[in-house]
């Protein structure tokens, strides 16, 4: 089969977004590029799992929506008064939860030979579920009060927001060893629907624990790591960039009073395509430094070890591979990768709405990505979250194109014509459905398939 | 008295509730392990399998209306549940045909079949979403009670009420109908017998005889059935909106495995305990206990395991101790 | 001959397993394949179903020729097969199991059933119970007594015996030779061989895929080359 070529599908998908940039906005063009990039970031923390080592996540909108909730945890500056309400019944209930943690750890080690080992377990599991609310019930219900209406939860720890990627990255991962401990013993399909349901867990933690993330209150504001556009509009240097950067078109204006207002126009404009440029910078060197550091573990002996792991368990045990303990790693290395994405695409947003995680889009999507691209194949994750995100952006126009083209002969007012414009929205997701379908069965390798590597 | 009033309390919001709660996850439980057990993968398009033929439904349902067709005292869907039946029976094999088939005659892996079904799944989403919409859709007409809290209170002077909805008798009288005609095919005809069969061993099934493409036919036949009429009874009951459909694949999966996957009477139990989990262990004792221990030993607090926020992590939290604990169902017994 | 197979040629990706084998069967006999691991003789059997696909070879069943026939249609012209593995269905009760292998046949199941059960009266008492559930010599059995539901004209059974005492393996055989009686032909692969040269009217011994020996029972068990190389001394 005939394999694209890397360099020009990537070159087709750039040409793709400056023509957007010329027929649409610059905006939008950037949008669409920086929602790539995150989205690039996300497809390859799967790719890691599943194209690497064969693990199937469903979980992915769990890791992003922990990722999500660092962003709060670290950039929002902390709630003193919700700390000194409730803070300690907090860090109790939390010592609480990791020592049940540890003790049920411990039975699953040391008492191996007990018959009611599991029951146990599970006595002390249902136990603690009410402990733990006798425990915080009061403090929560002390920290939710406080200024419900603006804050109402223990707010964060005011440091800059990207540190939060990190941060989301790493709770990621510990939340993906605790899971990973639990379920990676488990058949492929079983493993995909727990994931799938752990991650329905989380979001309801997240959402309705308000103490935590305001929940369903969202938090808005965040900080970002890139300039506010109020500020750049009123920076001189930035004024004057402006002026230089439109020379021509100003010059041909000649009434003072017009220029100036054109100019503020221009500045108003260029102020947010300059913070969505900030962005996707930054965006890229993410992108790229994860790439290159994934291409480096590919080709190293610990990713030929992954990769023989995959194609055949059985033989890579008989050959002393510790499997498990592989599986668990790159399990929390590509989640706390998805984790990293998921505080990105918070921090781009600039405000975190745990409603909105539907596993449609932050796992399902993510996942068409993958295998669209080439699962295995890193520059086939990135291409996969670039055509998947284009064509979910792009999708909503051309359908209206396409209903316009064919109900043309149909009134305004048809009811018919009407109805399809406002379904223009779940045109998206017959496009995802029949692209997957059509990969599967003609490429199933991806566009991008895995390379055999060979020294 | 008391004592009956605690009963009433615990029928009215726990026993009622979640018998019609468990036959809806019952029905679909059965659905997904049937596609499980003949051919072999977890269906992720099933939630929207549902929605699917209850939009068929729906549609029909207000044709019927239009045309001033009812069905008296009860729902107008229930008229329309055959056709929603057919539409989801065609679009099923009309999806085996162009996709699963030929995975099958590849005998691709589990994850394939898994990947596959989400591009039904997407596909199905969008259809439903384009022809119906996404938002709430109530299509329960005909009369709404069977007995109102306040009547039963008067006719038998109780404290507590207990409302018994039409939809929740319809709801379990269609499931002990649809799962007693389903487990006699299974357990007692030579063609449900040769179903199970193929499901035990698809070599000796063929080695006997019996036709692999019938099988196949007759489980998408079957599944429809059970998907369109669980997603009926469930929008009867609540209301109808793809989403929610979406969601409900979750308990439904939970319910499956805890039943262990290709067992039908598994599912059949696993539904129920899925729902009788979920609803016992989010209800607010408070109340119960006041009619049942004398004051001095009244308890203040709401006396609820876990708050009704976390409803569905209950059945996810069972899934994943069965899981690990019994992977292969609690309950021991036949692969359909 | 009854059921015949002639130059039977194939294997599995392009790499011959069996090259120019040739069997055969009357009814009322049983015929032995025998020979030492990998030489090629459940692939004959399979060949023979028509499970592999052939590259040469002819298979006749009553003089019609059916080498192109699907293992579905020569299951319904009479052949029945009891594979080593997986050859019964165990979740089914054992009275189901026998029902599954009736499948094709429309009519007088119970008849056949309760025929099953006088030639295997301990299966009888285990009707009801999960088949799964029974031990190896009555798995066997219902493995059998399944096969011969269709009340097949030729019977192939694949190792018999494998993994079970040697006394359920005389039981075994003792039941083989009374299905003998029925005028069925018996076609088995056995890694016994003396004992199942013991029951067998003829035999085929089979090494690297080819026709190495035949002859009748008696002759192959008392030969002192084939005794050293294949029946241990």
């Amino acid at each position: 089969m005939k394999t694209f070529d890397i360099k020009i599908s990537f070159s087709i998908m750039g040409l793709l977004i400056i023509l957007v940039g010329i027929f649409q906005s610059w905006g939008v063009a950037l949008s669409i590029l920086n929602l790539c990039l995150i989205s690039a970031v996300m497809s390859m923390g799967v790719n890691i799992q599943w194209g690497f080592a064969g693990l199937i996540n469903f979980g992915v909108m769990g890791f992003l929506a922990i990722g999500g909730l660092a962003t709060v945890l670290v950039s929002v500056p902390p709630v003193f008064e919700a700390w000194s309400a409730g803070g300690m019944g907090i860090l109790v209930s939390g010592v609480f939860i990791i020592a049940v943690v540890f003790l049920l750890f411990f039975i699953n080690k040391k008492f191996n030979e007990y018959k009611y080992k599991n029951y146990l377990i599970f006595i002390i599991i249902i136990l603690s579920i009410p402990l733990l609310k006798l425990i915080s019930g009061p403090s929560i219900s002390k920290i939710e009060s406080i200024n419900a209406a603006t804050s109402g939860f223990l707010g964060g720890m005011n440091l800059p927001i990207i540190f939060s990627w990190f941060f989301g990255a790493l709770l990621s991962a510990s939340v993906a060893f605790v899971i990973g401990k639990v379920c990676l013993g488990l058949r492929s399909d079983y493993l995909a629907i727990s994931t799938l349901l752990i991650s329905g867990i989380i979001i309801s933690i997240v959402k309705h624990e308000e103490w935590l993330s305001r929940g369903v209150k969202n938090v808005i504001g965040l900080k970002r790591p890139a300039p506010y556009e109020v500020d750049l509009q009123s920076a001189d240097w930035f004024i004057r960039l402006v002026e230089f950067l439109n020379t021509s078109k100003l010059s041909r204006i000649f009434d003072i009073t017009e220029r100036q207002d054109l100019l503020s126009q221009l500045v108003i404009s260029s102020s947010g395509i300059f913070v969505k440029l900030c962005f996707a910078l930054i965006f890229l060197l993410v992108v790229c430094s994860l790439l290159y550091l994934s291409e480096k573990a590919l080709r190293s002996p610990w990713g030929r070890m992954m990769r023989a792991i995959r194609d055949n368990e059985d033989a890579a045990k008989a050959m002393g591979k510790n499997v498990v303990k592989q599986h668990l790693f790159i399990f929390m290395l590509g989640s706390a990768i998805i984790g990293f994405a998921g505080a990105m695409l918070v921090t781009y947003d600039g405000l975190f709405t745990p409603s909105s995680y539907q596993p449609l889009r932050y796992t399902f999507l993510i996942w068409v990505m993958v295998l669209l691209g080439g699962t295995g194949n890193n520059y086939g994750a990135i291409l996969g979250a670039f055509v998947v995100w284009f064509i979910w952006i792009q999708s909503a126009p051309f359908a209206l194109y396409v209903i316009n083209l064919f109900t043309s002969q149909l009134d305004e007012t048809n009811a018919i014509k009407l109805h399809m414009i406002n379904s223009i929205p779940y045109f998206r997701y017959l496009m995802m459905g029949l692209g997957l379908l059509v990969v599967m069965r003609y490429r199933p390798m991806g566009l991008l398939p895995e390379k055999v590597l060979r020294k | 008295m008391d004592f009956l009033n605690a009963i009433i309390l615990i029928s009215n919001f726990i026993i009622v509730p979640a018998i019609t709660y468990g036959s809806q996850l019952a029905l679909g439980a059965i659905g997904v392990t049937l596609i499980y057990g003949v051919l072999r993968f977890a269906n992720f398009a099933y939630g929207d399998l549902m929605a699917f033929g209850t939009m068929v439904v729906i549609l029909f349902t207000w044709f019927l209306q239009s045309k001033g067709i009812s069905f008296g005292l009860l729902p107008t869907a229930l008229l329309a549940l055959p056709i929603g039946i057919l539409f989801t029976i065609v679009i099923s094999l009309f999806f085996d045909k162009t996709v699963f088939e030929y995975y099958r005659e590849k005998k691709s892996n589990p994850v394939t079949f898994i990947v596959v079904s989400l591009g039904i799944m997407f596909v199905l989403n969008a259809v439903v979403r384009i022809i119906i919409g996404p938002n709430d859709i109530n299509f329960m007409d005909g009369h709404k009670f069977i007995i109102k809290a306040r009547e039963f209170k008067q006719l038998t002077g109780l404290n507590e009420g207990l409302a018994i909805k039409s939809t929740q008798v319809i709801t379990l009288i269609t499931t002990i109908i649809t799962c007693s005609v389903l487990f006699y095919f299974l357990n007692k005809t030579k063609t449900g017998k040769s179903m199970r069969a193929y499901s035990d061993n698809e070599d000796l099934a063929l080695l006997s005889g019996i036709d692999p493409k019938k099988i196949i036919l007759l489980t998408w036949v079957i599944v429809s059935i059970l998907a369109t009429v669980a997603g009926t009874l469930y929008g009867l009951d609540k209301s109808f909106k793809p989403f929610t459909y979406f969601n409900n694949l979750l308990p439904i999966f939970a319910a499956t495995i805890v039943g262990g996957i290709g067992n039908p009477m598994g599912a059949f139990y696993g539904g129920f305990l899925i729902a009788f989990s979920e609803i016992a262990l989010t209800y607010a004792y408070k109340k119960f206990f006041k009619y049942l221990l004398p004051e001095s030993l009244e308890p203040n607090t709401l006396i609820q395991f876990i708050s009704t926020d976390y409803k569905f992590a209950i059945s996810f939290s069972i899934l994943v101790i069965v899981l690990i604990f019994r992977p292969n169902g609690i309950f021991k017994g036949k692969v359909i | 001959m009854y059921f015949s197979a002639s130059k039977l040629t194939g294997g599995y990706g392009g790499v011959n397993i069996i090259e120019d084998c040739s069997f055969n069967v009357n009814k009322g006999e049983i015929v032995s394949i025998l020979g030492p691991n990998g030489a090629g003789k459940s692939t004959a059997m399979k060949a023979m179903l028509g499970i592999l696909e052939l590259k040469n070879g002819e298979v006749f069943l009553d003089n019609q020729e059916i080498t192109n026939f699907k293992t579905q249609d020569r299951i319904k012209l009479g052949i029945s097969f009891v594979p080593q593995i997986k050859n019964i269905f165990t979740e089914l009760t054992v009275e189901e199991n026998l029902e599954m292998g009736a499948f094709l046949n429309e009519e007088n199941i119970q008849n056949q059933i309760e025929k099953m059960f006088d030639l295997f009266p301990i299966i009888k008492e285990k009707r009801n119970q999960a088949a799964g559930e029974l031990s190896g010599g009555q798995r066997q059995q219902v493995a059998i007594a399944r096969a011969l539901m269709t009340n097949p004209s030729v019977l192939m059974l694949d190792e018999p015996t494998a993994g079970v005492s040697p006394v359920i393996m005389d039981e075994i055989f003792e039941h083989i030779l009374n299905i003998k009686k029925q005028n069925i032909a018996i076609l088995m692969v056995e890694q016994n061989a003396r004992q199942a040269l013991e029951i067998s009217d003829r035999g085929y011994i089979l090494v690297t895929g080819k026709n190495a020996y035949e002859g009748n029972g008696d002759y192959l068990l008392n030969d002192k080359e084939i005794r050293k190389s294949f029946l241990g001394g």
